[in-house]
């Protein structure tokens, strides 16, 4: 009797653990991708994992948004130090510097090797690869969302000043505001001067016009790197744009205002924004019904010789800690990323462009850039590519940037509010900046950039 | 003959007081230890390492003029918001505690602001004052230009002020009313008698005798003034324009978390925590000692 009891004990054992472990032998092996995009963006995400996921069979990518890239980093961040970080986070490009110097992530090139993936990093676009490699050009992230400014110009309001074309310099830019503020609108260029803008108002400005940011190639060379835009054309810029501003023929317009740069564009109320290719959908799908608009290159200053502008977005760094099983979840879903094919889905479905040259001829081959709704984006690469990048227009490699930013949204709003003047504004912009990376140095002692 | 319950061993009473003594040194003690070690270190955000810095995170935070900009714009803050969330809500439940046609309604209503989150009302706010869509944008089509949070430091201020101002005009409310309701109605009867109006019987009989509420309410105001700002100012200014509305409470999570700057901000909250400490021991020293009645 007892031998049955045990007998069946064991069987019913035996199958419970046969049953547990049929399936753990099946499973595939997870690995978390935390990111910072949400709305549309995140759902386009989150299809992406899913089309990863059902594309093979040893694992599966668990995909969570954090809300925003700042969030992300936090979390990020929080999760390391608790020793609960995901494999994959997506990092925001300023972001980048801080990472290099984190100790916590693994070379995104050296897992690919390990792992037996040939990527050839040639095939970036330079301006996008430069931005994330070491000095020494070795890829420590993948470069994922990427955009660069561009301008939005509205074909009606500058056919009424018998326009056809975008302006192309700065000086034809004033003289076409001026026309248009005369035509009886009332908005001709719409900015904003909040820390965000200072990527397309100073960041690209800058990277075209191949004026520094900062001493060090931009902090390239060192975390002795101190910024200098209070001695470059950019004084100049800002000084115009002031002066513009004073003169009616450009307004301020932000969420916190009622409207936004985007909304204002798509609505018709305001005739010319400097924003994201990001933004080229949204202004397709909220434009006014029959409204007429294209996107150019940023202008530049008559005789500046043009270089690349910047790109935007983030990329995506691997956390170290994990396990090899994780790490070569995390190779397969890079790799994913990487395929040309993901680019044109990446890229159909959001506004960001192809981050390689094979993705970009893939997508031109299809015909993408022929259609209606995306006919204009390849304006973009053209921006981006419109030279090598030179020692400046590699990007910017400072500490602590995000704070730097916010300090540009500061001084922006005292020099717009005429609490102070526009050399001042920037020069305390330099000073309050420089506070900034003496502490980032003075945290990071003996480290160097890699 | 005196009835008390009393434990036979000390040991007994100290297990009773551990679990709060626990949560206390979890959610207090140890993180404000925590502070209080990061802001005499620089720390690495990522967890490589921290240096032994002394005060040196003290000297450059009160050696630097942005820091100083933001005391003054808390403090400004903090006297305006409780001082018109206080009147407000004064007058508010002295005219409900009348019992006049409704008040039964108000008594309900006005408790509700206070149950809204920071965010969400700021949200609401910053729809109402928009200068070009909201409420303002009627105000600036007459007088152009009145009203621009955008870039004028003091409407900006103006809008917190009132969002804050909205939502602790309801918890005042409250304490007030419940205040109010606890003076005997046979004095109110009595000076009514006598003949005095309902101005006089404020000011003679309510007022004194609700004055400890007014010091309660005055102390917790400010105190969440200090800290409760921080929803409303990170949706509605964010800081701006040109650090107009950079708060301390707002500076500390600008620099912490979106800067990094884990030593810097460890250091603000220490200072924003003596400060509050100060303020409020200065309330009870100077203050409370005049409020009660004995």
């Amino acid at each position: 009797m007892s031998m049955i009891k045990h007998g069946l004990a064991a069987l019913a054992a035996g199958t419970i653990s046969v049953s547990l472990a049929l399936p753990a032998i099946a499973a595939p092996t997870k690995f978390d991708f935390w990111f910072g995009l949400s709305g549309d963006l995140e759902r386009v995400v989150q299809t992406l994992c899913k089309n990863f996921n059902e594309s093979q069979k040893d694992y599966e990518v668990v995909c969570t948004s954090q809300g925003n890239y700042d969030a992300t980093l936090q979390n990020t961040i929080a999760a390391f130090r608790a020793g609960k970080q995901p494999a994959i986070v997506q990092v925001y490009d300023v972001g980048t510097a801080t990472m290099m110097l984190s100790g916590a992530y693994k070379p995104a090139d050296k897992l690919m090797e390990e792992n037996g993936y040939k990527i050839d990093y040639s095939d970036y676009f330079p301006g996008i690869a430069r931005y994330y490699a070491t000095s020494k050009g070795e890829m420590l992230s993948f470069p994922f969302n990427s955009s660069t400014a561009l301008m939005y110009w509205n074909k009606d309001a500058f056919a009424k000043i018998g326009k056809t074309e975008a302006p192309k310099t700065w000086e034809d830019v004033g003289a076409d505001l001026k026309a248009l503020k005369d035509a009886g609108y009332e908005c001709p260029m719409a900015i904003n001067i909040s820390g965000n803008e200072s990527w397309q108002l100073m960041e690209q400005f800058s990277a075209i016009h191949n004026q520094p940011i900062a001493t060090k190639n931009n902090g390239y060379d060192g975390l002795d790197g101190r910024l200098e835009m209070n001695k470059t054309k950019f004084v100049q810029y800002v000084t115009d744009l002031k002066k513009w501003y004073d003169e009616g023929l450009i307004k301020i317009k932000s969420k916190d205002l009622g409207q936004d740069m985007v909304q204002a564009f798509a609505s018709g109320t305001c005739q010319v924004i400097l924003s994201s290719v990001g933004d080229h959908g949204t202004v397709g799908k909220t434009q006014k019904e029959g409204m007429s608009w294209d996107v150019a290159e940023l202008p530049t200053y008559a005789g500046t010789e043009r270089k690349n502008s910047l790109v935007g977005g983030a990329s995506l760094w691997v956390l170290s800690g994990k396990s090899d099983a994780e790490y070569k979840g995390a190779a397969a879903f890079l790799n994913f990323i990487h395929d040309p094919k993901t680019a044109l889905f990446w890229s159909t479905n959001t506004g960001y462009i192809p981050v390689t040259k094979s993705g970009f001829d893939y997508m031109k081959a299809n015909g993408f850039y022929d259609k209606a709704p995306y006919k204009g984006r390849e304006v973009a690469i053209a921006s981006l590519t419109a030279s090598e990048p030179t020692d400046i227009t590699r990007g910017i490699r400072l500490g602590n940037f995000t704070q730097i930013r916010a300090e540009f949204g500061t001084q922006m709003q005292a020099i717009f509010a005429n609490k102070v003047s526009v050399q001042e504004g920037i020069d305390t912009l330099v000073k309050n900046g420089d506070a900034i990376l003496d502490r980032f140095q003075q945290t990071y002692p003996n480290k160097t950039l890699p | 003959m005196e009835k008390r319950v009393t434990f036979s061993r000390r040991t007994i009473g100290i297990l009773f007081a551990v679990p709060q003594l626990l949560l206390i040194f979890t959610f207090f003690y140890w993180p404000a230890g925590q502070a209080v070690y990061w802001s005499l270190t620089l720390q690495q955000p990522w967890g490589g390492g921290n240096i032994w810095v002394g005060l040196d995170n003290f000297r450059s935070i009160l050696s630097s003029a942005d820091y100083w900009n933001s005391i003054a714009a808390s403090l400004v803050f903090a006297a305006i918001s409780t001082g018109l969330a206080m009147f407000v809500a004064l007058v508010l439940a002295a005219l409900t505690d009348r019992q006049l046609t409704g008040s039964r309604f108000y008594r309900v209503v006005l408790i509700w602001p206070y149950g809204i989150a920071a965010p969400a009302l700021a949200l609401a706010f910053r729809f109402i004052l928009a200068p070009e869509a909201g409420f303002m944008a009627v105000v600036n089509q007459a007088w152009p230009g009145f009203w621009d949070p955008g870039l004028d430091g003091v409407d900006a201020m103006a809008s917190i002020i009132a969002a804050f101002s909205w939502k602790y005009v309801g918890y005042n409310f409250i304490f007030f009313l419940a205040a109010f309701q606890a003076i005997p109605r046979s004095l109110i009867e009595a000076a009514a008698m006598d003949g005095s109006g309902v101005i006089r019987r404020f000011r003679d009989i309510q007022f004194p005798l609700i004055t400890p509420t007014i010091f309660f309410l005055l102390v917790i105001n400010i105190t969440e003034s200090f800290q409760d700002s921080f929803g409303i100012v990170d949706i509605m200014t964010s800081g701006g324009p040109a650090n107009a509305t950079n708060l301390m409470v707002y500076k500390i999570y600008s620099d912490g978390f979106k800067g990094l700057d884990y030593s810097g901000a460890a250091a603000q909250s220490i200072i924003l925590m003596l400060l509050i400490i100060v303020l409020t021991i200065f309330q009870f020293r100077f203050i409370e000692r005049r409020v009660h009645y004995r």
